[in-house]
């Protein structure tokens, strides 16, 4: 692989572009996906510049298969990833399931559009950040990351490898339709190898490995498909050899482990921006292209003289808990602008647990939020 | 804060949207200090149905990224005309291609017009319309910088035709600046 494979400079481009040219800036060579608005221009980037950088590239039959793929892909030791949409999000959220369990890294974009089912293919909403943490069945952590920009979709493509690498969990960039099909300015920065995170290796020769062996750590040592490392991996509840154990007990070491490998490593994982906060007595909470509209709206409100700011949300799962906890007694209210019917506003609600108010400002999506809604909005909880 | 909003609408096929994302590109990276976010939206055909493609300009990042009131509108359909008058500000630019929209006399607006198609077809080559379209813009309003706009054309057009649409643009350009010399803009 030659240094000059990853893209350099300023370009003008839209969101689902520079996420491909992420995901090439970050090592990943291997996309399997199914073409949906508002996704397809990641698939049909990722066409094109994987061939290039001896990566490859395959139109799966349907997203089912995609996840599938990429699971495997990730298990011969390349990075891999997939983009996709509301419809197919969900036919993915099986084997998303099976990612989670396997501990197989790896990157699932979905740009969001108006759901549910066919809903509005070309228009935007933020419907599936509920599915995003709870998708698939059973209890797991998950990670989400959410852009705002098209330099975001490049910037947080890269983290959402590293993250996943890692911490051996599929990681998953919950774009939007807006985000995904805007254009504006993207720098694409030389990136180091040394920002780029690799899944822990085996350290033991290969007869004394064991494929899901955490007393190291939380996060167990990969071997490569191949590689001379025999390994067996299942879907089912296992041990450290990755065997099937079927009692209460090795469910219990297993979940427990797989939640607290990202549970007790929130605060690294985490990633916020605050635009006057420390003051405010009204903080709006959002994330994606509704955060953009509350920045517009928080600086008119500031303009007004109310003590107004932005926490923006750019990891979503896990969830700000200790901020949103921490901020609760000092203000007034939190309003969360989101195009739904009420998703996060219910983690805030739970963390502000009473000590401040939490105010949805819906929007059904197939179109964004007014900036002059949330401001009013903000005006309101400001009296 | 500055915010400019410019709206290009027409038909699909018309290259509505590659000129948005020419307009959006000259402005972003070749003019100095100056943010663009360049959105569209169409129908579900491919040609022919109705298309707009809009570009909002700041000197700080652009946060609400869709046009509220243009500064500048131009039309190429009438179908668009008749979407994207109503409630206009007196304040906005139109420019529309006379042999494809009906102005209303009533409306109250600044109104410039050019035969954008018409050249292009003269040209040889109907596909130029829209390059000949920003040409004119470029002229009769303060959007953008010519440079920019050029740079922006030969970095986006396929190799080995810079220079029929540089020749294009300049025809919009001249033609533009004849109109605004008349019009005392």
């Amino acid at each position: 692989m030659s240094k000059d494979d990853a893209l350099c400079g300023e370009f003008f481009m839209n969101g689902d572009t520079a996420c491909a040219e992420g995901a090439i800036s970050a090592g990943c060579r291997f996309f399997a996906g199914y073409p949906i608005t508002p996704a397809t221009e990641v698939a049909e980037r990722m066409s094109e510049r994987l061939p290039q950088v001896g990566g490859v590239f395959i139109q799966m039959e349907d997203e089912i298969a995609s996840m599938n793929a990429i699971l495997g892909a990730s298990w011969t030791g390349v990075k891999a990833m997939t983009a996709t949409s509301g419809p197919g999000f969900s036919l993915m959220m099986e084997n998303l399931g099976l990612g989670v369990m396997l501990e197989t890294p790896c990157v699932l974009a979905n740009i969001q559009r108006a759901g549910p089912s066919t809903g509005l293919p070309t228009l935007v909403a933020q419907g599936d950040i509920m599915q995003a943490r709870w998708g698939a069945h059973g209890h797991y952590e998950i990670v989400a990351l959410v852009p705002d920009s098209p330099q975001e979709m490049f910037d947080l493509t890269i983290t959402a490898f590293n993250l996943s690498e890692q911490y051996r969990v599929p990681v998953l960039l919950m774009a939007d339709e807006a985000v995904g099909h805007m254009s504006e300015k993207v720098v694409m920065r030389r990136i180091n190898q040394k920002e780029l995170a690799s899944r822990p290796r085996p350290k033991v020769v290969p007869e004394e490995y064991l494929p899901y062996d955490s007393r190291e750590g939380l996060v167990p040592p990969m071997a490569v498909a191949g590689g001379g490392y025999r390994f067996h991996v299942t879907g089912l509840t296992h041990d450290d050899r990755g065997y099937p154990v079927m009692t209460a007990e090795a469910q219990d070491k297993l979940i427990r482990r797989l939640v607290d490998k990202i549970r007790l490593n929130a605060k690294n994982i985490i990633r916020l921006e605050e635009i006057g906060v420390d003051d405010a007595e009204v903080v709006v909470v959002s994330y994606g292209i509704s955060a953009r509209i509350a920045r517009y709206a928080v600086q008119k409100a500031r303009d007004e003289g109310i003590k107004a700011g932005l926490l923006r949300l750019i990891t979503v799962w896990p969830f700000a808990e200790d901020r949103i906890r921490e901020l609760a007694p000092k203000v007034k209210a939190f309003i969360v602008p989101e195009i739904n019917y009420g998703q996060i506003v219910r983690e805030v609600e739970r963390c502000a647990a009473g000590k401040a108010k939490a105010r949805l400002v819906p929007h059904m999506g197939g179109s964004v939020h007014l900036p002059e809604t949330v401001l009013e909005a903000i005006r309101e909880e400001a009296k | 804060m500055s915010r400019t909003e410019v709206r290009l609408s027409g038909a699909g096929g018309q290259g509505i949207v590659l000129a948005g994302q020419i307009l959006g590109q000259a402005i972003s990276l070749y003019e100095k200090g100056k943010f663009a976010t360049f959105t569209q939206s169409y129908g579900p055909e491919a040609r022919g149905g109705s298309c707009s493609a809009e570009i909002v300009v700041s000197d700080e990042s652009v946060g609400y990224p869709y046009v509220i009131s243009p500064k500048v509108l131009v039309i190429m359909s009438q179908e668009a005309y008749d979407k994207y008058t109503p409630n206009l500000s007196p304040e906005t630019l139109v420019i529309i291609d006379p042999d494809l929209v009906k102005p209303n006399a009533s409306k109250k607006f600044k109104l410039f017009s050019i035969p954008a198609t018409n050249l292009a077809r003269e040209m040889g080559r109907v596909v130029v319309a829209n390059i000949i379209m920003l040409g004119f813009l470029t002229a009769v309003s303060d959007v953008v910088a010519p440079q920019a706009l050029k740079k922006s054309i030969l970095a986006t057009v396929p190799e080995g035709t810079g220079e029929f649409n540089i020749k294009a643009f300049t025809l919009g350009y001249e033609y533009g600046l004849k109109q605004a010399k008349r019009s005392g803009a």
